[in-house]
């Protein structure tokens, strides 16, 4: 048999409780027979064991025994599905507000979001707070699946004005593709099978939408640069070192020229190792090891770059999702994480706060817990950064709480055109 | 100066970037945290796990210490690859003994045929504690089951040495953020998005060396609990259980008495990859008693500390 890589779809669920997100990924998931004998029938076992119906197909995502038993998606689910055509990493985020942090985290390093909302409900807050929070990670291709189509009797007319919404939504948060398809998750309709009660739509299943997709778009920034944040410094035999990391922005090759920053030294590469094997390029995504020309003192944290070079800054403007029990405000410390390097921070200032209904920045002076907003932050050492829409990595970090390691916040350098 | 001109640029498949991220994840522990360790049973996930560790340091020597909790119910062909392994590398090679931990007492002796796959737990997190480790590299995959679906790549552990899946940390981007206070650790699983399929590929592409139990040979074997168990010191078949010799391979590696094996003519790598593609039962379904105690089985454990 013949069995090929294929490319890497990376795809995160999102919207409100129970409109049907991990229903309808346990349905893609069996319907596309990406599910063992042995874990149909533990599905089975439990729902029959919780009552609810001959196959509950949320518990194919929902493991834990707390959600099984709420009947909730707690925290992000990781599923595997291959289709002839292309593989998926397949992030099942939960929609209640409390886990915005765990839907955050699912959807951080998604090419793809799968909305899934009530089409009897609407676009309600939940669904527009997850549709801000995507667009703000950089997600620019969604596919909406208009869920429970059953029960409005498969109502073009509900239909449509959904997809009014939506589409009015979805450009102002500047989604570059947008799939809106009418679906009925529970019963299997327009998910991988086309639906025979939907006769009046002709589009996409919503497994064709996510085949026909842009894949890799994570990986791939829109950065001219190159950049490479070192992560360790590997000594070579007979004294020499090489800079380890991954690549990311666009590929690096033996002969480039290449500033070491924040040192601003200009050097060339001279060789590309990856493994301990030499390699011309180093492509995005790749864990390479790189020589330079000249004798510096580079170690983790300092980055290498190629032009259009990165900002060098001790004051960045940025955008937080914070996730910390008690709001933010300023003058406050925290721990930054930013690429390979962490540096004490201070709250400077904090320039708003985001009302999702409206996607406006109101005046405020702390973020509370799973609240979006704008503040400017003094970093005790020099940061090198991208803005965050021209690269995911270089633009993107996380705070710490000094005193617990907990990650209290995502941030991002810059803000969001739709703001 | 001159300089070789830029090769066509391969284009990146999925194991790469598996392999790149798995890398990048190695790297980021080993530089945030003190004192890591990677975990390491002999079994095919282990053995990915070291070789990515080994290129993700090349040429230097590893900077971590190897470690196997050692259940004494192993198959001896997975201890000889073991130990060749670890000398292959030049890996320094700690091993925690479920034995000592029964003969000081900490657990109960389920005696020379009982299962030992929960104790290994307490000796785990004691082997842990003993050697100050604040970060521990483990092998496992999110598709093997489906509380290990929700964990993160950087799991923390509290002093107790315990999981608490409701109170995850964010992990977001590549952003892993491994600080703990004293007495607190990690376990990081940088083949967290691998597939079974993956790793067979994987091994297949690197031409890496397994166990001889993986591939299919004949052995004596007799059937309990819906599983062809080995026979040998750990598996006595008794009167009802006759025993019968097999063409077998095995699918996953644990403890002798409570791994199956399967009935299989794959003797290669290739013929391996064919049978998995067209499997119709898990990894842990067709071979681990360990799985079938309850629903919850594995989150159980693993909110105890388990791997």
């Amino acid at each position: 048999m013949d069995v090929i890589t294929k490319d890497l779809l990376r795809l995160a669920t999102i919207g409100s409780v129970d409109d049907g997100k991990s229903t309808l990924i346990g349905r893609l998931l069996v319907d596309t027979r990406q599910l063992f004998d042995d874990q149909m029938d533990a599905v089975a076992a439990a729902s029959e064991k919780r009552g609810v119906g001959d196959l509950d197909l949320s518990f194919v995502t929902d493991g834990l025994r707390a959600e099984r038993e709420q009947g909730i998606t707690i925290d992000v689910a990781y599923r595997y599905a291959t289709t002839p055509t292309r593989k998926f990493i397949i992030a099942d985020c939960p929609g209640h507000v409390q886990y915005t942090a765990n839907m955050a985290t699912g959807a951080s390093t998604a090419d793809l979001a799968l909305v899934v909302l009530d089409v009897a409900a609407g676009l309600k807050e939940q669904t527009r707070r997850h549709l801000c929070i995507a667009a703000l990670l950089g997600v620019r291709s969604i596919v909406v699946a208009v869920n429970k189509m059953d029960a409005v009797d498969w109502s073009q007319i509900a239909f449509q004005r959904v997809v009014d919404e939506i589409e009015t939504l979805s450009r102002r948060l500047g989604f570059k593709s947008v799939n809106v398809i009418p679906t009925s998750a529970l019963l299997g309709d327009n998910v991988v099978e086309t639906s025979t009660n939907l006769t009046w739509y002709q589009g996409p299943t919503v497994l064709e939408a996510l085949e026909a997709s842009e894949a890799g778009a994570w990986e791939h920034t829109n950065t001219q640069g190159a950049r490479l944040p070192i992560q360790w410094v590997l000594r070579q035999p007979g004294g020499g070192r090489t800079y380890a990391g991954m690549v990311c922005g666009d590929s690096l090759r033996v002969g480039d020229k290449v500033t070491l920053l924040p040192a601003n030294v200009e050097t060339t590469i001279t060789g590309i190792n990856f493994g301990g094997e030499p390699i011309d390029e180093a492509t995005v995504g790749l864990a390479a090891d790189i020589d330079l020309e000249d004798e510096t003192s580079a170690g983790r944290g300092d980055m290498i770059a190629t032009k259009p070079l990165p900002k060098m800054v001790n004051e960045i403007a940025t955008t937080i999702c914070w996730f910390g029990e008690k709001p933010l405000a300023v003058g406050q410390r925290l721990r930054m994480k930013h690429t390979t390097k962490v540096a004490p921070v201070r709250v400077k200032t904090i320039n708003g706060v985001i009302d999702i209904e409206r996607l406006d920045v109101d005046e405020s002076i702390s973020l509370g817990t799973n609240e979006i907003g704008l503040a400017t932050l003094q970093t005790a050492s020099l940061m090198v950064v991208d803005d965050y829409r021209s690269n995911r990595v270089t633009g993107s970090f996380v705070l710490i709480d000094e005193a617990t390691n907990a990650t209290v916040a995502a941030g991002m350098v810059g803000r969001a055109s739709f703001l | 100066m001159t300089v070789t001109p830029p090769s066509v640029s391969r284009k990146t498949d999925h194991l790469d970037l598996l392999e790149s991220h798995a890398i990048f994840i190695l790297r980021e522990v080993v530089a945030e945290c003190e004192r890591p360790v990677l975990l390491f049973s002999g079994g095919k996930d282990s053995a990915v796990l070291l070789h990515l560790a080994v290129k993700a340091f090349a040429p230097q020597q590893l900077p971590f210490p190897v470690m196997h909790i050692d259940t004494g119910q192993n198959f001896p062909e997975v201890i000889a690859f073991r130990d060749a392994t670890v000398e292959r590398t030049g890996a320094r090679l700690v091993v925690a003994k479920v034995q000592d931990t029964i003969d000081q007492g900490k657990v109960a002796d389920p005696g020379l045929m009982g299962s030992r796959n929960r104790l290994q737990t307490v000796t785990l997190l004691d082997a842990i504690n003993d050697n100050d480790f604040d970060a521990a590299f483990g092998g496992a995959r999110r598709d093997e089951d489906k509380a290990r679906a929700k964990e993160r790549i950087l799991s923390f552990r509290d002093v107790f040495g315990q999981w608490d899946p409701r109170q995850q940390r964010p992990e977001l981007w590549q952003l892993y953020q491994g600080k703990v206070n004293p007495g607190e650790h990690v376990r990081a699983f940088p083949l967290s998005d691998w597939t079974e399929l993956d790793v067979w590929q994987y091994i297949e592409r690197e031409q890496m060396e397994l166990p001889e139990i993986y591939f299919a040979h004949e052995r004596d074997v007799i059937m309990r609990d819906g599983m062809w168990l080995a026979v040998g010191p750990f598996v006595e078949p008794r009167d009802d259980e006759p025993v019968k010799r097999l063409t077998v391979r095995f699918r996953t590696v644990g403890d002798a008495n409570c791994t199956g094996a399967v009935l299989s003519n794959a003797a290669t790598l290739e013929e391996i990859i064919d049978e998995i593609v067209i499997a119709n039962v898990s990894e842990r379904g067709a071979t681990r008693a360990d799985d079938k105690f309850s629903e919850t089985a594995m989150e159980d454990r693993k909110r105890e500390g388990y791997f």
